[in-house]
């Protein structure tokens, strides 16, 4: 096995519609004070495309505007397509007012996605920072549900506070799986919180796993990423191992108006997964 | 007690690629301690007379709210180095240390160690070097927890 991975697959489910679908939203479940998720089915009853861990749709809500959401639900679950979003401005608010019945626009799955078929056999080491562990989410349901496939698991997860972590009971479950090892951790908490406070890097060095043969998938704000990078490094896991999905503000979604070009790169064609060395350059330029 | 605990010490990771005689040195100001879970282990303010090499378990660094109750501010594990205010006057501790959990540790005494440390300056180096790099990682841990990286806007703002 080579210890170097190719960029992520190439063979991924891609669309290239300018045309939103109209989907129902099934359900809907709060996460926290901020996020929730949403399972959205074709409004036809039609078949649903099949997505890769690591892609993200465009959700459109009527009258607002489109955003760029990863999909969060497993790959497997041919029913529904699952959405974790955070409000943070005008689309993901009109997107959280959307009650169960409602209709939004859906155009993908776009994007390049996790290397679930290089990385079988592997020590698998997910880090996620808030939000950042939706877009992880469908990975780890894939390596749960083909679990003799891959090594020793490690789920690094932080949030800002114990309110503030998503896929609660979930991680709790994941922590009873065999040979899974989950760490969380919160930057200030109370005393009822009995897990780990302080920046989710800091977990690195405590997780077992082999560096030899693990391979990072990091997802969350772009200085966590260079953070754990270098904490991945100092404990010998090479850099051409570590994958990191990144977020730039997106309009087209596949590879026309350049809204999210980043370096030479534009995320929505060449990404949002790339592998960490890279990107490592651009990541230093503020300006990118 | 040296001679009993010394194998053990070796272990933990805070003596790895240190010199025996060091170790030696240490291992003198060392014993075992063990507290159950909820244990209040230190008071802010109060002497700052040992640190504790976390052997098993987990403690956390507290402080009294502003808001009312206590706020957690970071938590150490096993194979973690805890305190270093019996090295930098006025040697109180500058925070509460509780038991989250059960822990096993190594409680070393610091005024032991600072007579060695004033006795042998080579010793008092290498203590100064080992804790000066466990300040820096305190540090940055603590600036990225300042930063509030989770809920900011994902974006860099763009000028
Ligand atoms: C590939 C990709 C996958 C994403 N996956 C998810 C996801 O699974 N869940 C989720 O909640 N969000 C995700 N995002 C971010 C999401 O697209 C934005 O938060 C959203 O577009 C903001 O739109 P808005 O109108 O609500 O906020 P706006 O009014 O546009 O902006 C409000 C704030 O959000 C920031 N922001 C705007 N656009 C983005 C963006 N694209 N990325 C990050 N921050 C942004 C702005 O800087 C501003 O501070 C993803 C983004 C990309 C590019």
């Amino acid at each position: 096995m080579s210890t170097c991975f190719d960029d992520p697959d190439p063979e991924a489910p891609k669309a290239v519609s300018m045309l939103p679908e109209p989907y129902v939203v099934v359900s809907r479940n709060q996460e926290t004070a901020d996020t929730f998720t949403i399972a959205l089915r074709p409004a036809d009853g039609g078949v649903m495309r099949s997505f890769a861990p690591g892609q993200f749709n465009m959700l459109y809500a009527f009258g607002t505007g489109e955003s760029a959401i990863s999909i969060s639900g497993s790959p497997e679950d041919g029913g529904v397509l699952v959405h974790t979003i955070r409000r943070v401005g005008a689309v993901t608010s009109a997107l959280d007012r959307l009650a169960p019945g409602s209709v939004v626009g859906l155009r993908g799955p776009f994007g390049s996605p996790w290397p679930m078929q290089q990385v079988r056999g592997r020590d698998l080491v997910f880090v996620a920072g808030g939000i950042g562990l939706a877009p992880l989410r469908p990975a780890i349901l894939q390596v749960f549900s083909h679990r003799a496939d891959y090594g020793r698991i490690v789920i690094l997860a932080g949030a800002r506070s114990p309110a503030d972590v998503i896929f609660h009971d979930e991680l709790h479950s994941w922590m009873q799986e065999p040979d899974t090892e989950v760490q969380l951790t919160v930057d200030r908490a109370d005393a009822d919180w009995h897990h780990h406070v302080g920046v989710v890097t800091t977990l690195i060095p405590r997780a077992r796993f082999d560096p030899a043969n693990a391979v990072a998938m990091v997802c969350g704000p772009e200085i966590m990423m260079r953070f754990t990078a270098v904490e991945m490094a100092r404990i010998g896991l090479p850099e051409a191992r570590i994958f990191v999905t990144l977020e730039r503000n997106m309009k087209c979604a596949v590879g026309l108006c350049g809204h999210c070009q980043f370096g030479p790169e534009f995320i929505c064609r060449d990404g949002p997964v790339f592998r960490h060395d890279r990107i490592r350059h651009w990541f230093s330029h503020r300006e990118v | 007690m040296s001679t009993t605990l010394e194998p053990i010490l070796r272990k933990h990771p805070f003596f790895a690629e240190m010199e025996d005689a060091t170790i030696q040195l240490i291992s003198g100001c060392a014993k075992n301690v063990r507290y159950r879970a909820g244990k209040l282990v230190a008071k802010q303010g109060t002497p700052a007379d040992e640190f504790f090499l976390i052997r098993e378990g987990r403690l956390a660094m507290e402080m009294p709210s502003p808001l009312g109750g206590t706020q957690r501010l970071q938590t150490a594990d096993d194979g973690d180095v805890v305190g270093w205010s019996w090295l930098v006057p006025p040697y109180h501790w500058h925070f509460d240390l509780r038991a989250v959990s059960e822990v096993r540790a190594f409680s070393i005494d610091g005024r032991c160690l600072r007579n060695k440390c004033e006795n042998d300056p080579r010793f008092g180096y290498e203590m100064m070097k080992r804790f000066s790099t466990l300040m820096a990682d305190r540090l940055e841990a603590t600036r990225l927890q300042l930063m509030d990286l989770y809920c900011g806007p994902a974006l860099p703002t763009i000028p």
